[in-house]
């Protein structure tokens, strides 16, 4: 999905470049994009989420001509945005309740019909619990209705805003308030969890993807292609927490990176219930590599660590990496392990 | 005042609170040293030539080049290049091809006939220059810049020094470097050829405000060899310069060449190239303890040249010559065996180095010699005040590139001599690392090749060995660049930013809005060739 440039320094990963044609360029490279949500906000230092979502919904307005109204579900994202009576959003945006953003926007979305105004979308948004656990009876009536409305999740796997409780969206492992670290099978138990992408795919609706804020220019087509659609979409993306995942401010980006790059986190779209499209693994890295950063993951490690969890988890990954061939030969490029200890 | 039910406040902006207020640390942009720039004997801003190369701009990225070495056209020719060796790129897959996107713009500028620009005024100070070679030619250049009037005298029939005399034909084509020497004489310096400066001191009464002492290292060092009435032995400079001057000697169709330097290579690929069917390089050492350069030894190995190791010359006879094997001692020096074995051959050349002809500065007291070359200090400076020296005759690496890095520091040294001011050396930024890169930015891509004339071909002729890059490729080779610790605008850093703290002035040029800035450090960890550093806010 990113530029096919080769032989740029930088032509497919980076925001922009001062060699890059216009087209070519992405939104967030652009001195006047949209910037939905703007400053001053309440959101920790290197919060995924607000990055996120300034993404996700520059990309839409870009594609609307700022033609966008927004429902936002409780949670960090709503509140470290809109303490009364300031906001930091600059589209139309309102806030339901915690379970209820996807029967709000299927309101919206039926009022905005009504008056015939059909050049204006509808965006419902939330964390993972508000999606994947309260908001889900809402948000799959919202998919077999087919309603106009493109649902965004942001995954940070945990309801971060109460104080990182374990959600249907944690990871196997993954020390909580609710999950602690103790016992046999410390943190999260191994159990399915709720792949709300997987779950949004049966319901058959036209479009269904997964992204990072790790790889900038897929997910701005991915929105861009999701407001080509009408109907009920899905986008869900991953945006690492410093303060429920135990990381350092600054690796917020890198995490998302290595979740994909390990297997963990398959980002790919389906049209219809249908695959279309994996993103492949450029420079795979053990599971280890993305874990160990985490503190939420620390108990995993060292003398007392638990390298059968660590197995477990690997296979995990693996699964994905067969179930949606996230190797490719020859789209994959060499690990040089000798890359910097940033990359 | 007239609000809805239970609305007692006015909506407000998020752009009222100052999340600034929280950071411990802040980005900072810096621009760091990139480690070509650093290796470069002559003080090339690669990196950022490269970046004006990059975008196509040729002519500005030739002039940013030559703002610190003149000959870009025949470095790009004969440079070992010390930049690619040291280049980042190489850890991710190989290093950038700086040398042959340095010679593309040399050429170009060739092409094109671009020209250095003089736009200081007239000094009315007269500098002598002693020898025409690539450090009197540099610093001929700079000193030329900076508005004096200067003067090189040769004692060769035309100028350039090794690069004419020396390095042969087929790896420097001597209309490039007549092209290249012309842009320097068109700046208004003279060069008088044919003309030998027999005493230095004397060049000061002749009114000369500094002297620059370029002579090079022309004598061929000698060594005691047992040899009959009629054999056949030569030195590989005047082999070299004969050459040159269109006068080949008779060196037969065997001949073996003694010693391990470049200059032996260059001889034997001569002599191939001058009719002889068999050429041997005869060297005491292994060739992991040779000297010439790795690239060298591969192109004289493809055409044929023989290498024997372990291997002295102990005798030589008409038609022939007897080598002794060597052995390493345990501490690695070559010990004789006494075994030995005959060679064919027609004439044998000498290459075991040369050395300093310091006629010139006969006399001169205060002018200290310390190991046959010139004592400077950090300024190149003699011990005779208005004396400068540099190039092959001072001590360091015998190599064009040094020379030219000679050139400009004696060229900045001497203007501040003249003006009467204290020496300085400008600071030097701290290296930008490898490990301070974010390489998943950088697509990974193959070092484009220059294409090699075929071998055999390459060997019956002088025509150029290595062939030039095309402008097409030139530009994608210099889009390897990473751009170490130089910001090369990408917009990660705007794009990053969860707070919408960086602002963009435009492509290349970011501020930090620290009202906003929580410092996170994400736009520094994004930053792919490590130009943000993040330091500590003062309390
Ligand atoms: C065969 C050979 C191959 C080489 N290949 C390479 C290579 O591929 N790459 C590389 O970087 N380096 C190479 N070198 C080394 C490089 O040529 C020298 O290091 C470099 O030329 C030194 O420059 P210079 O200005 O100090 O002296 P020179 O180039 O030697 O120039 C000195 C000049 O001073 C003149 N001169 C001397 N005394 C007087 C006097 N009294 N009055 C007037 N004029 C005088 C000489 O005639 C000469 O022209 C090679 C050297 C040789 C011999
Ligand atoms: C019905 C209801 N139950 C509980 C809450 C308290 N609450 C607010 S936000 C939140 C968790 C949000 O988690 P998530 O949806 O993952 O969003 P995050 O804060 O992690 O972005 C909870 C439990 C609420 N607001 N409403
Ligand atoms: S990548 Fe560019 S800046 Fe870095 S060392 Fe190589 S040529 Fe220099
Ligand atoms: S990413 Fe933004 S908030 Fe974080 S350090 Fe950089 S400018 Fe500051
Ligand atoms: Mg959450």
């Amino acid at each position: 999905m990113s530029t096919p440039l080769k032989f740029y320094q930088v032509g497919s990963f980076a925001v922009g470049n001062r060699l890059l044609a216009e087209g070519q360029l992405s939104e967030q490279s652009h001195p006047d994009r949209t910037n939905s949500l703007t400053s001053g906000h309440r959101a920790c230092q290197g919060c995924g989420e607000a990055l996120g979502a300034r993404y996700a919904l520059d990309a839409a307005m870009a594609a609307t001509d700022g033609k966008i109204v927004a429902v936002n579900a409780t949670g960090c994202l709503e509140v470290f945005s809109t303490p009364y009576p300031e906001t930091s959003w600059r589209l139309p945006w309102l806030h339901s309740l915690f379970g209820n953003a996807a029967a709000v926007a299927t309101g919206v979305a039926a009022a905005l019909r009504a008056q015939g105004k059909s050049d204006i979308r509808v965006i419902a948004q939330g964390g993972d619990g508000g999606t994947v656990d309260i908001g889900f009876g809402p948000l799959s009536g919202m998919f077999e209705r087919n309603d106009d409305v493109l649902y965004i999740c942001y995954d940070n796997e945990a309801y971060m805003n109460t104080g990182v409780q374990r959600s249907g969206a944690t990871p196997p492992a993954a020390r909580t308030n609710t999950t602690h670290a103790v016992g046999t099978n410390p943190g999260a138990s191994f159990t399915q969890g709720k792949n709300l992408p997987v779950i949004a795919m049966a319901h058959g609706i036209p479009y269904v993807a997964t992204a990072t804020v790790a790889d900038l220019h897929d997910l701005e087509a991915k929105v861009k292609k999701a407001m080509t659609y009408r109907g009920a979409r899905y986008l869900h993306i991953l945006v690492p927490c410093p303060l429920g995942w135990g990381s350092r401010s600054e690796e917020t980006i890198q995490l998302a990176r290595m979740a994909t790059e390990c297997g963990l986190f398959p980002v790919f779209e389906a049209e219809y219930g249908e695959v279309i499209t994996t993103k492949k693994i450029r420079r795979q890295v053990p599971v280890e590599k993305y874990l160990k950063p985490q503190k939420r993951f620390a108990h995993l490690f060292g003398t007392n660590g638990h390298p059968e969890l660590l197995q477990a988890i690997q296979a995990i990954a693996d699964k994905n990496i067969t179930k949606y061939q996230l190797l490719e030969a020859d789209a994959q490029e060499q690990d040089t392990s000798k890359e910097s200890s940033r990359g | 005042m007239d609000k809805p039910f239970a609305i007692t406040l006015n909506i407000g902006s998020s752009l009222a609170n100052h999340t600034g207020s929280w950071r411990n640390e802040r980005p900072v942009y810096v621009n760091r040293l990139p480690p070509c720039n650093d290796a470069c004997p002559a003080g090339e801003d690669v990196q950022g030539w490269l970046y004006e190369g990059e975008a196509g701009n040729y002519e500005q990225a030739w002039r940013n080049l030559v703002r610190d070495n003149p000959l870009p056209a025949i470095m790009g020719r004969i440079c070992y290049h010390p930049c690619q060796t040291a280049c980042n790129r190489a850890e991710l897959d190989e290093a950038v091809g700086i040398n042959s996107v340095e010679r593309f713009l040399g050429d170009e500028a060739i092409k094109q006939n671009w020209q250095f620009n003089v736009t200081a005024a007239p000094t009315g100070k007269r500098i002598l220059i002693i020898g025409s070679g690539p450090s009197g030619l540099s610093a001929a250049y700079h000193l030329a810049l900076k508005g004096h009037s200067v003067t090189i005298r040769e004692s060769a029939a035309a100028p350039g020094g090794m690069m004419r005399y020396g390095i042969p034909a087929y790896r420097l084509p001597r209309e490039i470097l007549d092209a290249e020497i012309s842009r320097i004489v068109n700046m208004g310096v003279v060069i008088e050829c044919n003309t030998k400066v027999e005493n230095a001191e004397a060049t000061f009464g002749e009114g000369f405000d500094a002297v620059f002492l370029a002579i090079g290292a022309h004598l061929g060092k000698r060594a005691f060899i047992p040899a009959g009435d009629t054999a056949r032995i030569l030195d590989a400079v005047s082999v070299l310069h004969m050459t040159a001057d269109g006068q080949p000697p008779m060196l037969g169709r065997r001949v073996v060449v003694y010693g391990g330097g470049n200059t032996a290579l260059d001889a034997a690929r001569t002599a191939r190239r001058l009719g002889a069917y068999e050429a041997i390089v005869v060297y005491r050492r292994t060739q992991e303890k040779m000297p010439a350069h790795e690239v060298e030894l591969k192109e004289a190995l493809d055409e044929g040249i023989v290498m024997r190791w372990l291997s002295t010359v102990s005798r030589v006879d008409e038609g022939s010559v007897t080598i002794e094997k060597m052995a390493l001692d345990e501490k690695g020096f070559p010990q004789p065996t006494g075994e030995f074995e005959n060679l064919d051959a027609d004439s044998v050349i000498l290459a075991l180095g040369q050395e300093v002809d310091l006629s010139v500065i006969n006399g001169m007291t205060e002018v200290n010699v310390d190991d046959g070359v010139v004592e400077v200090d950090g300024f190149l400076m003699t011990g005779r005040r208005g004396l400068f020296a540099g190039g092959d005759a001072v001590p360091g690496e015998r190599t064009a590139t040094n020379a030219i890095g000679h050139g400009k520091h004696a060229a900045r040294a001497i203007n501040s001599w003249l003006q009467d001011q204290s020496f300085v050396h400008a600071d030097r930024p701290d290296l930008a690392s490898f490990d301070r890169l974010n390489t998943w930015y950088y697509s990974d891509a193959p070092k484009t090749v220059r294409p090699k004339l075929d071998a055999a071909r390459r060997a019956s002729n002088f025509s150029e060995v290595v062939q030039g890059l095309d402008a097409e490729t030139a530009v994608f080779e210099a889009r390897r660049c990473l751009s170490c610790g130089n910001c090369f605008g990408c917009d990660n850093c705007f794009g990053v930013c969860p707070d919408n703290a960086v602002i963009k002035i435009e492509s290349g040029k970011y501020e930090i809005n620290l009202d906003y800035c929580k410092g996170c450090g994400i736009c520094a960890n994004e930053c792919p060739c490590g130009a943000i550093d993040m330091e500590l806010e003062r309390s």
